[in-house]
């Protein structure tokens, strides 16, 4: 199972966003898109689940046409999570779970039992079932996201597209919300801000800047301040992280003199790896 | 399948290195509202019990009080073949029944087509009217009404005058507000909002041109009526209620993937363009069919699914046969009020329907926490 991308082209009111797109994603792996704002990450994804078709190349499940497939079976493949949105409609969170079961149903077709367990399983596995009776519309921005994770995979689907998941959660969602989806087993790709965080849990990094791509590969060898420079214009560290030994990227100020002034001498430089005094939070 | 030679290499499976996710620290915050739905045959039970009793009231209350026992004999003996020929009997099976039904339809339709209109445009503010079908029909009507346009279809000719219009009105915002093969909601709200106040001049020009006692009519037709009800101004709206109703429930999952917005819906497999446009042309047709058998009756469209969806969620397997049931209910209600409220004159219907609409919505805002819109 894996979903690729050949030569993908997208143009939109006749201007070109994304040229010359090439990506694999092979079976259970856990692919990256990063790259600056206004880049093509989210088009490239939405050439993916039909909302920006591409003008030129392919995209292939299994070697098969995507774009060719009947709109419901290609949702039974592949399953969208984009940034946490407000619904305009108040459901329930088993409700909005309920709807992932859409590519799956019939007109006039009533929930069925194997649904319902579908959909159970999916809260249960994302850890949303204590939200089930919850409005959606109340959920933490963290929950939300938790939520549509679980209508994605009532979708049922074996691939997992996700648009900037993590951008307005705080640092234990951001963690926890790619931690569960790299556990899901599906092949993932995900369209991420954070490039320390798609280090840790990317096999394969695609980095682009206006629209193709400039470097591709493990985030080791792609994540280096030269490549960083060249997408982003922008100047940052690159250490290794305690953990993980994965790249972990440090912003530099443009006037690092500035930056120095209000801190002693080798302050940001002592690595802060220490035990919790008060210990871990379920301890007490 | 890994082709790329960068990717096979690096790609560990996922879950090997990484660490089974954390214990997750309890809820900050406290468990919030919850939403219990009640069984759908139980709603549905509840409303067809409350379109009963105001269909009931409906038919018996008036000049001559009529009791439900009567109400419900004579339209016992006329289903069997043995037509009532007491005034009883008249009043109730050539005045009144056809009227309420009449008012249970066209409330049914516009219920149906505001809960539609609201998904296509995602927008809570939306009423079947928003697309320009009213204000189409009303230029249509009011050239009936000032110029004599039609003259030859009689009593139709107000019925054909304000469905053309409609039509007109319908296809220009379509044809207007389309981008390449989509319909997008911020074009239909502008193109709608815009070509119904352009449609609007047309009408208040008309007026302005024409006598004072025409003018009564067509000001008393916008705000809408069923006084002129008979069994013949039936079978059209019935049908086009059913057709669409129908369609409408075929395609009750994709309406709530659409809720979710174009792009989600679009993920989850709906085709989005086509649904739309289906969309537009049902809510359209329903809107016409209401204008052209009663006229302009605002707020039903707009108030009666916020009122629906407050009960029985935001289903659309939920909300469109409650809207059904509870929209007739709803309009029953009003129009007895209409005509009994300052009888023997009759208010228009519009009246009513905005001033017990609003506090009904209000008080039901104030009741429940309703987040239509709401953003956390």
């Amino acid at each position: 199972m894996s979903l690729r991308l050949e030569g993908v082209c997208v143009d939109i009111a006749g201007r070109r966003i994304v040229t010359g797109i090439d990506i694999t994603v092979g079976d259970g792996r856990f692919a990256g898109l990063l790259g600056p704002n206004g880049s093509g990450k989210s088009t490239i994804l939405k050439a993916i689940y039909r909302v920006h078709p591409p003008s030129a190349g392919r995209v292939l499940l299994d070697g098969a046409d995507l774009l060719t497939m009947k709109p419901r079976d290609a949702a039974r493949r592949v399953a969208v999570v984009t940034q946490e949105f407000v619904s305009e409609f108040d459901f329930t969170v088993r409700e909005m779970v309920m709807i992932g079961r859409t590519p799956h149903k019939q007109a006039f077709s009533r929930d069925t039992e194997a649904d319902q367990v579908i959909a159970e399983a999916a809260m249960a596995r994302t850890g949303c079932e204590h939200l089930a009776d919850r409005s959606f519309n109340t959920l933490s921005g963290g929950e939300k996201q938790l939520t549509l994770i679980a209508r994605a995979l009532a979708q049922e689907a074996d691939h997992l597209i996700l648009d900037e998941p993590t951008s307005h959660l705080d640092i234990r969602y951001q963690v926890e919300i790619l931690e569960l989806v790299s556990s899901l087993g599906v092949s993932v790709l995900a369209a991420l801000h954070d490039l320390s965080l798609a280090a840790m849990f990317c096999g394969t990094v695609y980095v682009l800047a206006g629209g193709r791509i400039v470097a591709d590969g493990p985030p080791r060898s792609v994540l280096t301040p030269a490549t960083i420079r060249a997408a982003y214009g922008a100047e940052v560290l690159v250490i290794q992280h305690p953990d993980t030994g994965t790249p972990h990227l440090i912003p530099r100020r443009a006037q690092p003199e500035a930056g120095k002034a209000a801190y002693p001498e080798g302050h940001l430089c002592q690595p802060v790896i220490a035990a919790d005094p008060l210990g871990p939070p379920d301890a007490s | 399948m890994d082709d790329l030679a960068s990717t096979s290499a690096a790609e560990a499976p996922p879950g090997a290195a990484t660490p089974s996710p954390p214990g997750r620290p309890a809820p900050a915050r406290p468990a919030g509202r919850r939403r219990d739905r009640t069984p759908l045959p139980l709603v549905l039970g509840a409303c067809g019990v409350l379109l009963l009793i105001t269909m009931t009231a409906g038919v018996g209350i008036g000049s001559v009080p009529l009791s439900p026992a009567a109400v419900w004999h004579v339209i016992a003996s006329q289903l069997s073949g043995h037509p009532d020929n007491t005034v009883a009997g008249i009043i109730v099976w050539q005045i009144r029944l056809p009227r309420v039904l009449l008012a249970a339809v066209v409330g049914a339709a516009l219920t149906t087509a505001g809960s539609v209109v609201q998904v296509l445009v995602r927008n809570a503010l939306a009423d079947p009217f928003l697309l320009g079908v009213s204000s189409g029909a009303s230029v249509g009507a009011t050239a009936v009404l000032l110029l004599g346009a039609f003259a030859s279809l009689g009593i139709w000719a107000i019925s054909v005058g304000s469905v053309l219009g409609a039509l007109a009105a319908m296809a220009t915002v379509f044809l207007v507000s389309r981008q390449g093969r989509q319909l997008a909601p911020t074009q239909l709200i502008l193109c709608g909002v815009v070509l119904s106040a352009m449609f609007e001049s047309v009408t208040s020009f008309l007026i302005f041109r024409g006598n004072p006692q025409a003018t009564q009519s067509v000001l008393f037709w916008l705000l809408g009526s069923f006084g002129l009800a008979n069994w013949n101004q039936l079978p059209i709206p019935v049908i086009a209620l059913a057709a669409v109703m129908a369609y409408l429930l075929a395609q009750a999952r994709p309406l709530n993937a659409l809720a979710m917005g174009a792009e989600p819906a679009a993920s989850l497999g709906v085709d989005v363009a086509r649904l739309r446009r289906n969309l537009f042309v049902a809510t359209s047709l329903l809107a016409g069919v209401a204008v052209a058998v009663s006229g302009v009756i605002g707020f039903v469209g707009l108030v009666v699914p916020h009122i629906v969806r407050l009960v029985v969620g935001s289903d659309h397997r939920r909300v469109l046969p409650a809207g059904v049931l509870f929209g007739a209910s709803f309009m029953v209600l009003g129009d007895l009020l209409a005509r009994t409220i300052v009888a023997p004159q009759e208010m228009p219907i519009g009246v009513i329907t905005a001033f017990i609409g609003a506090p009904t919505l209000i008080f039901l805002i104030r009741r429940r926490p309703y987040l239509y819109g709401a953003t956390q």
